[in-house]
């Protein structure tokens, strides 16, 4: 009986809003771009978060990352034609972290040279990464074939490289990549292993400002990274860089090392150890010539923002569906006394306040989830087209439909409620008088 | 066998005395407070009617028989003295029971048909039904039935502004009809019709008399009284008047 009485309800509901068709639309509009835009909104927003906290999680979340800054120009260097400037993080501090740091597990000194490789007639600038061999298990770096650089290699100092899945691409178009040359500089290089792309090797683009050379002079960004052992491009590529500035002539630049990678046991030692590595650094160098990045740091600031964003957009969008929300009740208090003399008319043909109650505020559910489902729809085609068209990242979540269900239903009961109450409180004398 | 489904709904609150009579009232007074003043539109009304009875109520404006009419629908309390409705006591029933008792005790038939606008004819018969927890299916047959039998067959899924004015207040009585009444109460039915209208409404009336329904019609029209077997006169809210006619 329950389900009869429902469905007649609803049965009775449309038909009310169908009479009223255009008046229903536009009422229904405040609800249908309220639900949109907060399904929109948290679309965007969750891509944002979610490309961040990738990208960050990429880093590491128990590393700690220093890298070599350029110190802020001092007075001796201005004028003069040609200077050796040195600065940078050194071998000497990687030593100092692991003597000195009790924490740290794992240290992974890094080279990184702009360089131009060639192989056959191919020629692509990429970034030389002149690391250690436990240089995979800091990194979210996976090899796809062959090895990894080895301790022999370094040892011996050996001409063998891991090459980037991008500058395979770039290289070899048909051919195994595995047991062939590659020319980087002026020497040649075995191929070893070839390495699963990372946004850390993207990364690598900014410093490319700063020690490149080579790879500036071939103009564009470089395509990837080849991994090549320490030793051997200390051995090779020397330490030594020649900056080009435009007026004065070249100044050259001895950096022993671009970054070194820290990790420690434990997430919670992260930002203890940054301390200690700070005040050790600080010790050392005189010069501001390093910087600290925290991933585990970056992800909390990723969260916090998020969190803001989360605030700032659910205001906008509650601001507009309470909007949405009060033109629903505007209407619904027409419509209750539009319809003064039906409602004296089924009070006298026995219906109970409750029923008048049910009648109207059902109606405001049907108008409300009608403009929630129409919202979904809409919101959920809003971030496609910024995916397609802005080239940003946006994530539905099955959770933010529901939500935003939820609120429609919640809409139409706050504000069909009241006026609901006021149609089932009319005295069915006056109500069925009433013209 | 539709009535014994309408007081299963209303579950054993109104017991119904099969003897007694269908309406007492006694010294039923409605007054109403205009700020200070006291207005006194019922004063002491004794009435009794029974059942298969045919009454007609008349009485000059202002003389209390709207009041008297709302008072016998149920749609209002009384101020003092008690009323009676097949044998249960509405003087003291809260808002809920006195829904139930009309939705399930009084057919309305009003002057100007009170149909609702979006519903066509079946709908707007089934209305009462609906409200006493008829199932669709039986509600939807009954609802054919009865308009065909005011004969309305074949207008079933008209809209109320497609139907002349007699048609319209067929599908009221019929829809006063769907729940089986004790009273089938009309106020002026044929006060916004055309004579020959009104005279189709009255026979209809007249059959419904004959097959045994209570009818209590509230009229000044003294063509409706005499239709009636016993006329009562308000006057200045009291029952000024009480004539009988003969059994035509």
């Amino acid at each position: 009986m329950v389900f009869f009485r429902l469905k007649r309800t609803i049965k009775l509901g449309v038909k009310s809003l169908w009479m009223h068709r255009l008046r229903s639309t536009l009422t229904a509009l405040g609800i249908i771009f309220g639900v949109s835009s907060v399904i929109a909104m948290l679309a965007i927003g969750e891509g944002a978060s979610r490309d961040a906290q990738e990208k960050i999680a990429q880093l590491g979340s128990k590393n700690i990352i220093i890298k070599t800054a350029e110190p802020p120009e001092d007075q001796s260097s201005v004028g003069q034609q040609q200077t050796l400037r040195e600065y940078g993080l050194t071998y000497a501090d990687a030593e100092r972290f692991q003597n000195g740091i009790p924490d740290v597990q794992v240290i992974v000194p890094n080279r990184r040279i702009s360089q131009q490789a060639s192989y056959r007639n191919h020629r692509v600038a990429i970034e030389v990464i002149g690391t250690v061999p436990w240089y995979p298990e800091i990194s979210s770096t996976r090899l796809k074939f062959g090895r990894f650089l080895s301790s022999t290699d370094m040892h011996y100092k050996q001409g063998v490289c891991v090459v980037d899945e991008r500058v395979v691409k770039e290289l070899f178009v048909f051919d195994d990549p595995l047991g062939q040359d590659v020319k980087i500089g002026a020497d040649y290089y075995r191929v070893v292993g070839v390495a699963a792309e990372t946004s850390q090797t993207k990364g690598g683009d900014d410093l490319e400002t700063k020690d490149g050379t080579g790879a500036k002079k071939a103009g564009g960004a470089n395509v990837g990274g080849i991994y090549v052992p320490l030793t051997t491009v200390k051995e090779r590529f020397g330490e030594m860089s020649l900056q080009i500035t435009a007026g004065s002539g070249g100044t050259l630049e001895r950096v022993e090392l671009q970054e070194i990678i820290v990790q420690v046991r434990d997430i919670n030692m992260v930002m203890g150890t940054r301390r200690s590595l700070e005040t050790l650094l600080c010790r050392f160098h005189k010069k501001n010539d390093y910087e600290i990045t925290v991933p585990l740091e970056l992800m909390r600031q990723a969260k916090d923002f998020q969190r803001i964003f989360t605030i700032v957009l659910g205001s906008i969008a509650a601001i507009s569906l309470l909007v949405g929300g009060i033109g629903i009740m505007n209407i619904m208090m027409a419509t209750v006394s539009e319809r003064t003399r039906e409602i004296g008319i089924r009070r006298a043909l026995g219906a109970k306040k409750r029923d008048i109650v049910f009648q109207f505020l059902s109606e405001t559910l049907l108008l409300t989830l009608s403009g929630g489902l129409l919202g979904i729809l809409l919101g959920s085609a809003v971030p496609f087209l910024v995916t397609h068209f802005g080239q940003m990242r946006t994530v539905i979540t099955p959770t933010s439909l529901v939500l935003a269900f939820g609120i429609s239903a919640a809409v139409g009961i706050t504000f069909g409620l009241y006026p609901a109450y006021r149609a089932a409180n009319m005295d069915p004398i006056e109500s069925l008088r009433h013209e | 066998m539709i009535s014994g489904t309408a007081i299963t709904e209303i579950g054993g609150a109104f017991d119904f005395d099969e003897d007694g009579p269908i309406l007492a009232m006694e010294a039923l007074c409605k007054n109403y407070q205009l700020g200070s003043h006291q207005l006194r539109v019922l004063r002491e009304i004794d009435l009794t009617i029974h059942s298969g009875e045919y009454v007609a109520i008349m009485g000059p404006s202002g003389s209390g028989k709207s009041t008297l009419l709302n008072m016998i629908g149920c749609l209002d309390r009384p101020s003092s003295g008690d009323y009676r409705l097949g044998g249960q006591s509405v003087a003291d029933l809260d808002d809920d029971e006195l829904s139930m008792i009309r939705g399930a005790r009084i057919g309305f038939i009003f002057q100007s048909f009170n149909l609702i606008a979006q519903l066509n004819v079946v709908e707007n018969i089934e209305i009462p039904m609906y409200y006493q927890g008829f199932s669709e299916r039986e509600s939807d047959e009954r609802a054919r039935e009865l308009a065909t039998m005011v004969g309305l067959g074949d207008r079933l899924e008209h809209r109320p502004s497609e139907l002349s004015g007699g048609q319209q207040q067929r599908v009221a009585i019929a829809r006063a009809l769907g729940n089986d009444p004790l009273i089938i109460l009309a106020d002026e039915p044929t006060g916004n019709l055309d004579s020959q209208s009104g005279s189709d409404i009255l026979t209809i009336l007249d059959r419904l008399h004959a097959e045994g329904k209570t009818l209590i019609v509230v009229t000044h029209d003294e063509h409706i009284a005499t239709c009636a077997e016993r006329v009562i006169r308000l006057f200045d809210g009291r029952i000024d008047k009480e004539e009988f006619n003969k059994k035509r």
